[in-house]
C-alpha cells in the first residue's frame, strides 16, 4: 500500500492503495466517485472514461502510480451543476437507455469537442466508436454530440 | 424507501392484493404504515403537493420507470413536471409481476396504472365538490387542481388529499376516451436522465455500504467441470483478504476492495475435474447435422398432410439455417449486494425478478420470503440475463459463508464465460411449392443445445399453409442457456424471413408480395388456429413497403435499390422492416432499415423510438458480428476484444414508423429486433446475390476477405 495524492475534479484527494491500483477501482471503491463505470477492464469499452489533462481516458487500465500530478476529471466534476453543453445535450436528445455507458460517452464527447468544436460526422465516428452503447444508442449519441456542438459556438 | 416516509399524511392509493385484477380500489391513511402494508400502492399526494408516483417493475433500459408513471398521471390530471418517480421495492403484497421480461409489463398493467389515477381522479373531485357544496359532475380536474367553472373556484390536489383520502373508493371508476389523453403519445425524457449524465450512484455496481466487504467468485473454466481441490493459502496472504469460501462449484475471494479481491483470485490454486461431456463448437455442428437427420423429434405443430403436399410439389425448396452461442453482455456485469443475517437478508442490486431472487434466497437460507428485503436498482442492461438469479446467489451464500454484508462483483470475462447464454440452434425449412408458385407445404425442424423448442410454432406462416410440420430436437449439454433478448425469435426470425425469401424468389413472386398473399389466404382459407392478427400483419407490412418505396427505389450505381423486407410478429406487437445495402468498395453495406410497428398506443415517442431503434442496432450487431465458440468446454471469447459488439461508426440509418391504431398497447423491448436480421440477409442477397444462411454474417461469403 502507499498514498497516494491525486487532483481530481479540482479538489485534492488521497488514497492509500497498492500501487497497480486503476484509477477507476480507486475513484469507485476509496473516493466514492463511482460516475466512471467499470464494464471490460481492457479498455476496450470507454465506460470508464475520465478526462486526463483534458485526454479522454480510460481510468481501468491506467494505473494510480501512472497518474503523478496529472489533473483528472470525471463526470462528476465536468461541470458544477450538471449543465455542461455536452450534458445538456444529451438529456435533450434523450440520450440514454439503460445509461450505464452514458458517463463514459459524455467524456469521451466534452474531450473530442474542447479539442474540436467543430467535429465532422467522421471525426465523430472515429472517436466515439471507442465507446460501446450495448442498448444501441449510437443514433442519438451521433445527434447529441452534434447539439453540443452548437451549443458551443 | 419506506413508503410511509414519501407519503406523509396524504392520499395513498392502493389495491387490495388478492382483488387487483378486479380493481377494488382502497383508499389509506398513509400516517398509518402498519395498514399501507397489506395493499399495492401506486401513487401518494402530499399535503404540501408533491406528487409521487411510484413504479413497480425493475428499469434494465426498457423505459418502464417512465412509462408506468406517465400513464398513472394521464388518469390523475397532473403536470407532468409535479410528479416524483420512486422505484418501488419488491412488494408482492402491493403489486403484481413485478418483472422486465417478455414485452409484458405494458400490457399487463395498462388499466391496472389507468384505474388508479383515475380512483384518485375522482376522490379528490369528491373531496372538492364535498368542500364547495356543489355536484362532483360540476367539477373537473386538470394539472393537479380540481376546478368549480361556475363559481370559479380552486383547489389543489395537495389541498384535498386529506380530505379526499376519506371518502369512500368509487367503484368502477370511468377511465379517459384515448382520444382525451393529454400525456400519452407524447414525448418524454428518461426520468432518470439528470441522474445519468452527472454520474449519480443508480446502478447495483455502484451500491455501496460502510463496512461492506467485495467479492470476486471463481468458475470452472470450462462447462462440465467441477471443483477437485482449492489451495487458498496465498490468496488469504494478500494485502485486503478478509476469507476465501467455496460454495456449490465455486471459490469465493472476498476483501476489502474490488483490485484487491481481483488480484487475489489471480493466485487462487483451484484444480477442477471433468465431470460431464466438454463439449467443443465442431461437436455441435456434428451433432445438428445428426440431430437434423434423426427419426425422432417433438412435434409441434402438424396441419393437413405434409408427405402428401411435397410429392406433389412442382418445385421443393429446402434450406438450413444456423445460430452461434450468444452471451447478453449488459454492459454493467452481474453483481449484487447481499446482508444475510440470522433473522432474514438483504438484497439490493440489478434484477429483472426480483421476486425469483428472494424465492431463491428465502429457499437457501431456510426463511420465510417476508424476511427477505429486495431493492432493485437500476440495471445497465439485462437482455434477459437477470431474469436469472444465480448471481444473487453468490451474493447470498458468500454473505452466509463470510458472515458480513457482501457486494459480489463479476469482472467482464466472469459475465461473458459464466454461462446463460442465448443457445445455438440449427434449423432445416423445406417448403414445397405447386406449378403456379402456392405455398402449399411447409416443414420445419429446429435442433438447439438446451434451446427446449426452438420454433414459434404458432406464428406465421402457419396458419396460411395448408400443410405443415414443425418439429423439434433438444441436445442436453453442460453449456448453460437462458433466455436472451427476444428468446428463440431472436434467431428464428432471421432464418424464417430468410427462408420465405428464397421461397419467394423460387415462386417468382416480389417477397412482399409473397407474403400478402399467404396472409390473405391465411383470411380467407385459414388451417388451423391463427394466433396472430392477420390485419395487423398485413397493416405493418404495407405500411413498411410504402414508407421505404420497395422496388421503387434506386442505389447509387443506377441500379434498382437492394433491399431486404422482413416481417415478425413477437410478443404481441407486430413489425416489419426493409433494409437497404449498398456495395461499396466490393463490400455490402446496411446504408438504412425502415422500421413499421404496430404497438398500439404509443405512450411515449422518445421511448418508443428508442427501443425500436435500439432493437435494430442490437439485432443487426449480432447477426453481423456476434459469436460465442467453444473448445473442449471452454469459451474462445472472455471480453470484448475478442467478442465483436456493434460500434457507432457500424450502424445503419433507421427510420421508424408507427402505425397508431389506437389499440391497447402492448410491449416494445423486445419485438423490434427479430425481424433485423433477414430485413440485412435479403438486402445483402440482392446486393450480392449470395444467401447468408449462418450468423455472424461477417464470416460468410459475401464479407470474405474484407476486414
Ligand atoms: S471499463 Fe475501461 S474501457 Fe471498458
Ligand atoms: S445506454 Fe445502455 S449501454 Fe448505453
Amino acid at each position: 500500500m502507499a498514498l497516494f495524492k491525486l487532483q481530481i475534479n479540482g479538489r485534492s484527494y488521497q488514497a492509500d492503495v497498492e500501487p497497480d491500483t486503476p484509477l477507476l477501482w480507486v475513484l469507485r471503491d476509496h473516493l466514492g466517485l463511482v460516475g466512471a463505470k467499470y464494464g471490460c477492464g481492457i479498455a476496450q469499452c470507454g465506460a470508464c472514461m475520465v478526462h486526463l489533462n483534458d485526454e479522454a481516458t480510460p481510468s481501468c487500465v491506467l494505473p494510480v502510480s501512472a497518474i503523478g500530478a496529472s489533473k483528472v476529471t470525471t463526470i462528476e466534476g465536468l461541470s458544477e451543476k450538471g449543465d455542461h453543453p455536452v450534458q445538456q445535450a444529451w438529456d435533450e436528445v434523450d440520450v440514454a437507455q439503460c445509461g450505464y455507458c452514458q458517463a463514459g460517452q459524455i467524456m469521451a464527447a466534452a474531450a473530442l469537442l474542447k479539442r474540436k468544436p467543430k467535429p465532422t460526422n467522421e471525426d465523430i465516428d472515429a472517436t466515439m466508436s471507442r465507446n460501446l452503447c450495448r442498448c444501441g444508442t449510437y443514433h442519438r449519441i451521433r445527434e447529441a454530440v452534434k447539439v453540443a456542438s452548437t451549443k458551443l459556438n | 424507501m419506506k413508503l410511509a416516509a414519501t407519503a406523509g399524511g396524504g392520499l395513498l392509493l392502493g389495491f387490495h392484493g388478492a382483488r387487483a385484477a378486479a380493481a377494488e380500489p382502497m383508499i389509506l391513511d398513509a400516517n398509518a404504515a402498519s395498514a399501507a402494508l397489506d395493499f399495492n400502492s401506486f401513487l401518494a399526494i402530499a399535503p404540501n403537493g408533491t406528487i409521487t408516483i411510484f413504479s413497480p417493475n425493475p428499469e434494465v433500459g426498457q423505459g418502464i420507470k417512465t412509462a408506468f408513471p406517465l400513464i398513472v398521471a394521464e388518469e390523475l390530471n397532473v403536470d407532468w413536471k409535479q410528479v416524483n418517480v420512486v422505484q418501488a421495492p419488491l412488494d408482492t403484497k402491493k403489486y403484481e409481476r413485478q418483472v422486465a421480461g417478455g414485452s409484458g409489463s405494458i400490457p399487463h398493467s395498462w388499466k391496472r396504472l389507468r384505474e388508479a389515477g383515475a380512483t384518485a381522479r375522482v376522490m379528490l373531485i369528491g373531496a372538492a365538490a364535498q368542500r364547495w357544496k356543489v355536484p362532483a359532475e360540476a367539477c373537473t380536474a386538470q394539472n393537479g387542481m380540481v376546478l368549480h367553472k361556475a363559481s370559479g373556484k380552486k383547489l389543489s390536489y395537495g389541498e384535498l388529499a386529506q380530505d379526499a383520502a376519506k371518502l369512500p373508493v368509487p367503484q368502477d371508476v370511468k377511465l379517459k376516451e384515448y382520444k382525451d389523453f393529454t400525456l400519452i403519445g407524447k414525448t418524454y425524457k428518461n426520468v432518470d436522465n439528470q441522474a445519468i449524465i452527472t454520474g449519480k450512484p443508480l446502478f447495483g455496481l455502484d451500491f455501496y455500504r460502510e463496512g461492506m466487504l467485495f467479492a470476486m467468485v471463481q468458475r470452472p473454466k470450462a462447462f462440465g467441470m467441477k471443483v477437485k481441490s482449492v489451495d487458498a493459502t496465498q490468496a488469504k496472504a494478500m494485502p485486503g483478504i478478509i476469507d476465501v469460501v467455496t460454495f456449490r462449484n465455486n471459490v469465493a475471494v472476498v476483501g476489502k476492495s474490488t483490485w484487491q479481491v481481483k488480484k487475489a483470485r489471480e493466485v487462487l490454486k483451484v484444480e477442477y475435474e471433468a465431470e460431464g461431456a466438454l463439449e467443443s463448437t465442431a461437436d455441435h455442428n456434428r451433432l445438428f447435422d445428426e440431430l437434423l437427420n434423426g427419426s425422432e423429434a417433438t412435434v409441434r405443430r402438424q396441419d393437413g398432410d405434409v408427405e402428401a403436399a411435397f410429392k406433389s410439389a412442382a418445385k421443393v425448396v429446402k434450406s438450413e439455417y444456423q445460430c452461434p452461442f450468444l452471451p447478453h453482455n449488459p454492459l454493467e456485469p452481474m453483481n449484487f449486494f447481499a446482508h444475510v443475517r440470522e433473522d432474514g437478508a438483504e438484497l439490493i442490486g440489478p434484477t429483472q425478478t426480483p421476486e425469483r431472487a428472494r424465492g431463491e434466497a428465502a429457499k437457501y437460507l431456510g426463511l420465510p420470503p417476508e424476511k427477505i428485503t429486495v431493492e432493485m436498482t437500476r440495471m445497465g442492461g439485462g437482455f434477459g440475463r437477470r431474469l436469472a438469479a444465480d448471481y444473487v446467489m453468490d451474493a447470498v451464500e458468500v454473505s452466509k459463508l463470510a458472515k458480513a454484508p457482501v457486494k459480489v462483483i463479476w469482472t467482464r470475462e466472469d459475465d461473458m464465460t459464466a454461462g446463460n447464454y442465448r443457445p445455438a440452434v440449427k434449423y432445416r425449412f423445406e417448403a414445397a411449392l405447386d406449378a403456379k408458385g402456392n405455398m402449399i407445404g411447409y416443414k420445419l425442424r429446429g435442433v438447439g443445445i438446451n434451446a427446449g423448442n426452438p420454433t414459434r410454432e404458432q406464428n406465421f406462416p402457419s396458419g396460411a399453409v395448408p400443410n405443415l410440420l414443425i418439429d423439434s430436437v433438444e441436445h442436453k449439454s453442460p453449456i448453460t442457456t437462458g433466455p436472451w433478448r427476444a428468446p428463440i425469435t431472436n434467431f428464428l426470425a432471421y432464418a424464417e424471413q430468410s427462408f420465405l425469401d428464397e421461397v419467394a424468389e423460387a415462386a417468382g413472386k416480389d417477397p412482399v408480395q409473397f407474403r400478402q398473399d399467404l396472409l390473405e389466404q391465411a383470411k380467407k382459407t385459414p388451417t388451423g388456429d391463427v394466433k396472430y392478427d392477420l390485419d395487423r400483419m398485413i397493416a405493418v407490412t404495407k405500411l413498411a413497403a410504402e414508407k421505404s418505396g420497395w422496388g421503387k427505389k434506386k442505389g447509387p450505381d443506377g441500379k434498382p435499390l437492394a433491399q431486404g423486407f422482413s416481417l415478425y410478429y413477437s410478443h404481441l406487437s407486430y413489425v416489419a422492416q426493409v433494409g437497404e445495402v449498398v456495395m461499396e468498395k466490393g463490400k455490402p453495406v446496411v446504408k438504412k432499415i425502415h422500421a413499421a410497428v404496430d404497438c398500439g398506443v404509443v405512450i411515449n415517442q422518445s421511448g418508443a423510438r428508442q427501443q425500436v431503434m435500439g432493437g435494430i442496432v442490437d439485432g443487426m450487431g449480432h447477426a453481423m458480428y456476434g459469436n460465442m465458440t467453444f473448445k473442449d468446454g471452454a469459451p474462445d471469447q472472455s471480453n470484448f476484444n475478442s467478442f465483436r459488439l456493434i460500434r457507432v461508426n457500424e450502424i445503419p440509418e433507421v427510420e421508424v414508423h408507427f402505425v397508431n391504431n389506437g389499440m391497447d398497447p402492448t410491449g416494445l423491448g423486445e419485438p423490434a429486433l427479430p425481424p433485423t436480421g433477414a430485413a440485412v440477409s435479403n438486402a445483402i442477397f440482392k446486393a450480392t446475390g449470395k444467401r447468408l444462411y449462418k450468423q455472424p454474417f461477417v464470416e460468410e461469403e459475401p464479407f470474405k476477405g474484407i476486414s
